[in-house]
């Protein structure tokens, strides 16, 4: 009862809040525009990246199950998208039923990786985890022959953008006297897709799902005596994270309108994980945070770096790629030393890590 | 076996590589009652309590729990059945709160999944409050329900023993077990745990109770079951089982309780 009254006080505020988020987040596209359309773009990039952030959290952060793997759910969900909806086999399928698809499918790579390895913990599933990606990654790499599946490194090129009745995601049109580019329409789509995501993660975390998740991740022995089927709820972990990989990958695949097996490497894998990590590890708006953070942050760099050096040395004495990865790999050890617990932790992981001061009083 | 009784245990053995540490251990549990287990350091007590929670699978030997027989089934099967239990060295969700830790007892008698989850349609949200609702009254009885929101870890060690209990409690057990709940507690806290064991078991719930501390197991319990290497010596009421020249043998050791009968 009281919460309900306190609910309806606050309301008017909370409101106001929300609507002006709205308006940021539905004008951000052309602001981003403005500047040059590639950040629409890295904006979209952004999103994806929630996705598959949240995604590995599940696994991570709520059940303690540590995936190196992760990116070849991803690869799952944009392969199938690929090969469903491109001239590679001629099949154009919608994109509403082969995001449900890829998620279905990257569904059961998750069970299929989970089910061998339950009763692996730590750097052991790590180990496995690393295989399994790569495994993925070396399969569309060469299933070109002897039948020609995924047309191996060169990828597949072509793939069918969103569309409906005949209204195509990809092309720029004027739309009530505006123009609005492809990234731009996508970015409404994405935006819908990740406030879902969102919103689905908020709520698996507060249910008897998430709590039995972080039984599991505090202890597995003590879960399983309180009568939680440790397998199951594991398996489920990895189902569901594999399932928000999959419709990010589905999404990345219309997106860039081109898949090959280069993107699904070992370095992605990492930087979804270093994402969940220094966001702060299953904490959901610490997680969007490390995804937007690590996405954007390169893309800065790229665009600043140069410019910099030319104005300070007058000639580029280490070129933007070169420079990027420095400044990222001396962030990541700085935020490491500095906030370990990650940049937004979870309430719970700060009382962690505030206990020796508490126990000390 | 009789309509009184809750376990039943018959010729349970357990080995670990060269050591027996169970041999053909029998003994019964009767339904409202608070059965204490003793024995020295070593004799059984815990592999015991692991075999019956199904931790560890007995070499021979088999359980009949209200009826049925509890053979092979895993920890989290033998809690659906109807067995909670505690840990010697605690093992609560550390970082979790008193409160959380609690509800995650409730988990195996409820239901909701998934879609429960990611929907929240009226029956999850009932269930929610409901899970709520009892492991707050179940922190009020243990008596730690002041630090409903603490994490486990930052609790006193005696509520953190409190907790476990509460939290096993959550599964609705028809018996309890107890691994030494009153080690390392004073003489205080040892008096509020004995008077929380007799609550327990007036309300219907059957207590099982290793413990170390003797004043406590023979003022709560109505029959001890004694073990020592592994092998059943006793089993009886608390008062034939005090003046066992075998149980005495066990903990004095053979040579002075000889001495003891001659002075």
């Amino acid at each position: 009862m009281t919460t309900r009254r306190k609910g309806k006080a606050i309301a008017p505020k909370a409101w106001a809040g929300v609507a002006l988020v709205a308006i940021a987040l539905a004008v951000l596209p052309f602001v981003a525009a403005s500047v040059g359309q590639a950040w629409v773009r890295i904006l979209n990039f952004a999103m994806i990246y929630i996705m598959l952030a949240l995604g590995l959290n599940i696994v991570v952060g709520f059940a303690g199950l540590l995936d190196l793997g992760y990116i070849a759910f991803y690869a799952v969900g944009a392969y199938v998208y690929a090969l469903l909806a491109s001239p590679h086999f001629n099949i154009h399928l919608p994109f509403w039923v082969i995001l449900p698809m890829g998620a279905g499918l990257a569904c059961l790579f998750g069970v299929l990786l989970g089910a061998p390895t339950l009763k692996l913990r730590g750097d052991y599933l790590a180990i496995v985890t690393l295989g399994f990606g790569e495994i993925i990654r070396i399969f569309l790499n060469n299933l070109n022959a002897p039948v020609n599946v995924t047309n191996g490194p060169q990828g597949i090129n072509l793939i069918d953008p969103f569309r409906v009745n005949g209204f195509s995601f990809a092309q720029a049109e004027r739309i009530g006297g505006i123009q609005v580019f492809g990234p731009q329409k996508y970015y409404y789509v994405l935006l819908l897709l990740t406030i879902a995501v969102i919103v689905i993660n908020l709520r698996l975390q507060n249910s008897r799902l998430g709590r039995a998740w972080e039984a599991i991740r505090e202890d597995e022995v003590a879960a399983k005596a309180m009568g939680i089927n440790t397998r199951n709820v594991k398996l489920l972990a990895f189902a569901m994270g594999a399932s928000f990989g999959g419709i990010a990958g589905g999404i990345f695949s219309a997106t860039q309108q081109f898949v090959s097996p280069e993107s699904f490497g070992l370095f992605e894998s990492v930087i979804v994980l270093a994402m969940v990590v220094l966001g702060g590890m299953g904490n959901i708006p610490g997680v969007i945070l490390g995804a937007i953070l690590l996405t954007l942050l390169p893309e800065v760099l790229r665009s600043t770096m140069e410019p910099l050096q030319n104005a300070l040395f007058g000639r580029v004495l280490l070129d933007a790629e070169t420079v990027r990865l420095l400044v990222f790999g001396i962030a990541l050890v700085a935020i490491m030393l500095y906030r370990p617990a990650g940049l937004w932790p979870s309430a719970v992981r700060k009382r962690e890590l505030e206990a020796p001061k508490v126990a000390g009083q | 076996m009789s309509a009184l009784s809750l376990l039943v245990a018959k010729d349970i053995s357990k080995r670990f590589g060269g050591v027996q540490a169970l041999t053909d251990v029998s003994f019964t549990i009767n339904h409202g009652e608070i059965y204490g287990l003793i024995g020295p350091n070593g004799a059984g007590k815990t592999s015991l309590f692991n075999v019956l929670t199904g931790i560890y699978e007995p070499d021979g030997g088999t359980f009949v729990f209200d009826g049925e027989p509890l053979s092979g089934a895993k920890p989290n099967e033998v809690a659906e059945r109807g067995i909670a239990r505690t840990f010697q060295n605690i093992r609560l969700f550390q970082n979790l709160s008193a409160l959380e830790n609690v509800m995650i007892g409730r988990h195996v008698r409820t239901k909701a999944g998934v879609f429960g989850a990611i929907l929240r349609d009226q029956r999850t949200l009932a269930e929610e409050a409901a899970i709520e609702k009892r492991a707050y009254e179940l922190l009020e009885y243990v008596g730690v329900a002041k630090r409903a929101n603490d994490l486990a870890k930052h609790l006193a060690y005696g509520d953190q023993r409190r907790l476990e209990i509460a939290r096993a409690l959550a599964t609705e057990p028809k018996l309890l077990a107890l691994d030494e709940p009153a080690a390392g507690m004073n003489a205080t806290e040892t008096q509020a745990l004995k008077r929380l064991l007799e609550d327990i078991r007036r309300d219907g719930t059957t207590i099982l109770l290793i413990e170390h501390d003797m004043k406590l197991v023979m003022s709560v319990c109505v029959r001890v079951l004694v073990l020592d290497y592994g092998k059943k010596i006793a089993e009886d009421s608390c008062s034939v089982v005090q003046n066992d020249p075998k149980v005495i043998a066990a903990y004095l050791g053979g040579e002075v309780s000889l001495n003891l009968k001659g002075a």
